[in-house]
């Protein structure tokens, strides 16, 4: 997208924002133009900050009725060839994912922000990780879903470039799942040159010197190109079970089974591409911790505080990108260990997928629960020191 | 539980309305794209942010910082009695104090360190308007960390974060703010 008023990007360099900003920033530097919103704590910031830039990029902002109604909009902007993001929070999430079950199916892609709160309910206004389950499972129905974790207000920007960059790459929705943390948190982060950003744009059929009358919406390669609305490609696009050209008169098991098996494996048969874990301290570990979001932070601050203070030989996995999930480079990347420790912002979720995957890996796996706000160092530390020692 | 050396620690806390989460702003764009170093800025979030007990946090390090929340404060900034109260446990020992001279009277359990008071709401008025305070507490705050931060960068953050109408006032009073612990403390050369 060739925005009207480019020059009112983010410029290159240094900046200090606060993690929601620096995700709107990165969605307009992704290129995004469409921008569809509810407000709700503690994700209004990157509506606010949103509502403020885009027009001045040339994008659109629209606020909507509901969370429904936002991610609807999404859809319709995405098949008219933008690129297009929502923020919102857990019982906004919830709303949504009778759009994003839609968007899998119908293989449309965009970008949604889950600042993430406590629930069940209205829950609490503080940090959370209790949707990450959601994020898998909380569409109906088949399909996967692909949801990357962010650390630091540098990855709000980062993370959020490479949302749009998967989106487009397997024409799927993508899910960043932030907490209030990182979201609100100020800090220094630098813009690289736009030059060397890596930008994707999505395939259209035109590009590939497909004919509309040849064009099938769903039919050539692992991802299909996606064509734009008034572009001359005339698609019937549809959220039931359909042939590779969108007819869905001709129903049938095995039509069934190949529109959904093609839509399941194109993201599961790529965890490898599309997963990543960043590790530390493996070398000569023992033990281990695994963590993703801004429990990172804690999480490596407490592992090296225990491996220098106390000489424990523990190591660090993050998981960087949620779903899918990485399981067969964690389980190359551990090889055995003793006992993991799982410390989240909730009872105990990713533990279940670490649990499965680890499953002849490690001697024991013990979580480390704390809701509502963010662990402390102490927290994970006097567990450590609790089991050890 | 020992500290990087390199970390260093402010909370700032007072009442929702005294500026003490614009305080930290300002430090945080000081430090982190002025001076150079990281720095990490938090505020109290959910309703003590309005009204009531509300704290604002600087994280400063010349290296990466991971968590991102005050283990041990360096340095506290208490503007209101209720808010040492509520959060003057996370203060070293022997760390640094900084308090509204006319609000504070009681002190954490066991403090030892160095201790400066400032009548914050009273200087403001004198230079012209008690919404000042924060611009008052952060020349002092200045003063106390002048060896870590030069008064450029901090005069700098502070003209990009207050409406321009008003950095006149904001200057003098953080002016008076760092003149005023400059002449009344013997225990800081």
């Amino acid at each position: 997208m060739d925005f009207m008023h480019k020059e009112n990007l983010i410029q290159a360099g240094v900046h200090y924002l606060q993690g929601s900003q620096a995700c709107a920033e990165g969605a307009l530097t992704a290129g995004c133009s469409v921008y569809a919103g509810y407000p709700i704590t503690p994700a209004t910031e990157v509506m606010e900050h949103a509502a403020w830039r885009f027009p001045q990029v040339g994008a659109r902002l629209i606020q909507m009725e509901d969370e429904i109604a936002s991610a609807s909009v999404l859809l319709g902007a995405s098949l008219a060839g933008a690129k297009a993001v929502t923020a919102t929070s857990s019982p906004g999430f919830s709303l949504m994912q009778e759009v994003i079950s839609y968007a899998i199916m119908a293989e449309i892609p965009f970008v949604i922000v889950d600042v993430q709160r406590p629930g069940p309910g209205q829950g609490y206004i503080t940090a959370s990780q209790e949707d990450v389950m959601q994020a898998r499972w909380g569409h109906h129905g088949e399909g996967s879903a692909i949801a990357l974790a962010p650390s630091s207000v540098q990855e709000m920007f980062d993370f959020t470039i490479e949302a749009f960059n998967l989106a487009e790459t397997w024409r799927t929705p993508v899910l960043l799942m932030t907490e209030e943390t990182v979201a609100h948190m100020r800090e220094r982060f630098t813009v690289p040159p736009r030059e060397s950003l890596r930008i994707l744009e999505r395939k259209k059929p035109q590009d590939l010197g497909i004919a509309p009358q040849d064009y099938l919406p769903w039919g050539h390669d692992t991802v299909s190109p996606l064509a734009a609305w008034g572009e001359g490609y005339a698609f019937n696009c549809v959220g039931l079970v359909h042939l590779e050209d969108g007819n869905v008169t001709k129903y049938g098991t095995e039509m069934h089974h190949h529109c959904i098996k093609r839509i399941k494996d194109k993201i599961d048969g790529h965890v490898e591409d599309i997963a990543r874990l960043e590790t530390f301290f493996l070398d000569d570990c023992e033990h281990l911790v695994i963590c993703y979001g801004s429990v990172f932070r804690t999480a490596i601050e407490a592992v090296r505080e225990a491996r220098e203070a106390a000489g424990l030989k523990i190591g660090l996995v993050r998981m960087v990108t949620l779903w899918p999930f990485a399981e067969k480079k964690l389980r190359q990347c551990i090889g055995k260990t003793g006992t993991v420790f799982v410390p989240e912002m909730n009872m105990g979720m990713m533990l279940h997928p670490i649990t499965e995957a680890l499953r002849d890996c490690c001697d024991r796996i013990i979580p480390i629960p704390e809701l509502g706000k963010l662990h402390t160092p102490e927290l994970i530390l006097s567990t450590l020191y609790k089991e050890l020692q | 539980m020992k500290k990087k050396n390199e970390r260093y620690e402010i909370r700032i806390a007072g009442f929702g309305g005294q500026g003490v989460v614009t305080i930290g702003r300002i430090l945080g764009i000081a430090f982190s794209v002025h001076e150079g170093v990281n720095s990490v800025n938090t505020q109290s979030y959910g309703p003590e942010s309005r009204g009531g007990a509300c704290r604002s946090e600087v994280v400063v390090s010349s290296g990466v910082i991971h968590y991102p929340y005050v283990r041990e404060a360096d340095l506290f900034v208490a503007l209101s009695q209720l808010a040492l109260d509520q959060y003057g446990a996370s203060l070293q020992p022997d760390g640094t104090l900084l308090v509204d001279a006319d609000s504070v009277e009681t002190f954490p359990e066991g403090f030892r360190g160095d201790l400066f008071m400032i009548p914050t709401m009273a200087i403001a008025g004198e230079v012209g308007n008690i919404k000042f305070q924060n611009s008052v507490a952060l020349g002092a705050l200045y003063w106390i960390i002048q060896d870590k931060i030069s008064e450029e960068s901090i005069k700098k953050a502070l003209a990009e974060s207050v409406p321009r109408a008003t950095l006149e006032g904001n200057y003098a009073a953080f002016e008076q703010g760092k003149l005023f612990l400059q002449k009344n403390t013997a225990n800081k050369e």
